[in-house]
């Protein structure tokens, strides 16, 4: 099985047409169903956040095949990504995009449940500890975007569960967690 | 039902008649009604009447039934009535013709009848029998029959002009054949000059004539808005006007509305005659320009426009003719044997997209070109059209523009890294890792 360092692709990436953005409707409704599922479990393997259209994505080539996307078609996947809510386009250009491999609101729900595991209530933590300590090693949460772990403690916050608080510096912005 | 005191006429599958070696048409009319002056004899209802050069014939096209009438029976024609009455019905020419003692036509018949030729339709009658005493006067069947005898009896058929030549001039040797080229010289150039005398004043009456023609096209197209109910008289004269028109080779829009001239549906029927052989051979389907092409050198002279062509065709929705017009989505237009659906080149062009190196690297045009028996166009339109039915799907590349079998269709997106035993994704990857 053919592997993009350890991500393990599927049989179809090797299939010419399925790098060419299709014009049958039914066709192509399949096409970018499929380049949805695989952006998404690819990010999500390689804890990949953002996709910029103006450089190289190693999932939009196959050397092996001699064949890559299209802009136009990797414009259309990724907009797919942003019509679900699966991904939000980071500049008014639509040259950086977010991608959601989980939502936020599903984020949130991992923080929590994270929390409510390990005994975290009543305690605080910094983001830098959420996003490279050793706590959070193994888990989804390592590696996490900045952004995207604010946006979903924020989440968290509104439903007071949650309370943020700046630090001296930026390194310093910490949570603390109720139950 | 026809009575049988006319001898048959064979029609072709399209409904024209057979000709006999060097007859021609001269005249069409539509509507006509052929009656006997013998009460017997039940009369002919509402057929196609063409006159040739050799016969008259009477051709009904909902039954494809056809009859004729030898001009050589002929003994005379009277002209139509002028009368009160005749104003108000349908116009008449009687024929007399001679016939057999028990009632058939007959060329040397003891006895004679009278046929009445009723016109239904809107037809001209003077015109039809001027028509036709010119028709009886060339006496052209004549020409053939004494052609033919000739051939079979001597080995060289000798022109007559040539022998009342030897008799005018004394050709001996080499200086006579060199006389009789001269001659021959002379009179081409003369009747050259004189055909291009008529065409040069024809050039410059030309740019009139089309002046004249449109201003007449516009009032038929205003007039025939702004009336609502036009009577029978106005819609005579309009009829007279389009036929006019159509003959100096404008065809005005009101009759495109109307079911088409006369002119269109025989030369419709005559197309879907003469294009089954070269659908034959070249697999179902002729791009029409091949077609165009192709009839118009056939024809020889009175070529057709590509206007007519397309027309021709049109009509073969309103009658029962094995071949259609299709046009692709691209713009391509094709004559297709309706006997080959396309079903059949679907599951050939499948069966090629599953073949282990179309599996590897798909099928090009040209691929399919070859594998089919067609023209590398017409089947990039077929694989488009397989495409568009979710049957194949294209990969463009730098290599090109080719197509493989759709697997899309066999991808479970629940889990997309199964595959489904036995079916063509299966097949398509055993083939992927033999390769390596």
């Amino acid at each position: 099985m053919q592997r993009l360092g350890d991500f393990k692709l599927p049989h179809f990436f090797n299939y010419p047409p399925y790098f060419t953005l299709q014009p049958v409707r039914e066709t192509r409704e399949k096409q970018v169903q499929l380049w949805k599922e695989l952006i998404l479990d690819y990010c999500r393997s390689q804890k990949i956040f953002v996709i910029s259209l103006e450089e190289d994505f190693p999932l939009f080539s196959n050397p092996v095949v001699e064949r890559s996307l299209s802009h136009e078609a990797r414009q259309v996947f990724l907009a797919a990504l942003v019509n679900e809510g699966r991904a939000e386009w980071i500049d008014k250009s639509h040259k950086k995009c977010l991608i959601l491999w989980l939502r936020i609101q599903d984020w949130a729900d991992y923080i929590l449940n994270f929390v409510k595991e390990n005994g975290f209530e009543d305690s605080v933590m910094t983001i830098e500890d959420i996003r490279f300590g050793i706590e959070t090693r193994g888990t989804e949460l390592a590696g996490i975007d900045r952004g995207v772990l604010l946006r979903a403690l924020k989440l968290l916050e509104q439903k007071g569960k949650a309370a943020i608080f700046k630090g001296t510096s930026a390194d310093d912005e910490g949570v603390k967690f109720s139950a | 039902m026809a009575a049988n005191w006319l001898p048959p006429v064979s029609l072709t599958a399209s409904g024209r008649p057979v000709f006999l070696p060097g007859e021609v048409e001269r005249c069409l009319l539509p509507a006509v009604d052929l009656e006997s002056e013998n009460p017997g004899l039940a009369p002919f209802h509402s057929g196609l009447l063409v006159l040739t050069s050799h016969r008259l014939l009477w051709i009904d096209e909902q039954s494809a039934a056809g009859f004729a009438a030898p001009l050589a029976a002929v003994v005379h024609a009277y002209p139509p009535k002028k009368s009160i009455r005749s104003m108000f019905a349908s116009p008449r020419i009687r024929v007399q013709v001679s016939v057999s003692p028990d009632g058939r036509i007959a060329e040397d018949g003891v006895r004679s009848e009278v046929i009445t030729v009723v016109m239904r339709g809107k037809n001209d009658p003077d015109a039809f029998y001027c028509r036709l005493l010119e028709v009886l006067r060339s006496r052209q069947w004549e020409a053939a029959a004494v052609a033919e005898h000739r051939n079979t009896d001597s080995g060289i058929a000798e022109p007559p002009m040539a022998a009342a030549a030897r008799v005018r001039m004394p050709v001996v040797g080499v200086s006579g054949i060199l006389r009789k080229e001269q001659e021959l010289w002379e009179s081409t150039d003369k009747s050259l000059q004189e055909a291009f005398q008529d065409l040069n004043a024809l050039m410059s009456k030309a740019k009139d004539m089309v002046q004249l023609a449109e201003k007449m096209r516009l009032k038929l197209l205003s007039s025939s808005s702004a009336s609502g109910n036009a009577d029978d008289e106005e819609m005579g004269s309009k009829q007279e006007m389009q036929d006019w028109l159509l003959s100096v080779g404008i065809v005005s829009p009101v009759t495109k509305e109307s079911a088409g001239a006369l002119y269109h549906q025989q030369l419709s029927r005559e197309l879907a005659d003469f294009v089954k052989l070269p659908l034959e051979r070249a697999g179902g389907m002729i791009a029409l320009v091949d077609v165009y092409c192709l009839f118009n050198r056939a024809r020889g002279t009175a070529l057709i426009s590509p206007d007519d062509l397309l027309q021709a065709c049109t009509l073969w929705e309103k009658f029962d003719v094995p071949v259609m017009l299709r046009k692709f989505d691209s713009g391509v237009m094709v004559i297709q044997s309706k006997a080959r659906r396309d079903e059949e080149v679907f599951a050939r062009i499948a069966s090629l997209a599953q073949k282990p190196d179309a599996l590897r690297t798909g099928i090009s045009p040209s691929d399919a070109a070859l594998t089919l028996g067609i023209a590398p166009a017409l089947a990039k339109e077929h694989l488009l059209t397989a495409e568009s039915k979710g049957l194949l799907c294209r990969d463009v590349s730098p290599d090109g523009f080719r197509f493989f079998i759709n697997l899309f269709t066999e991808i479970d997106p629940i889990d997309i890294y199964m595959i489904k035993n036995n079916g063509p994704a299966h097949v398509w990857s055993s083939a992927l890792s033999l390769s390596g």
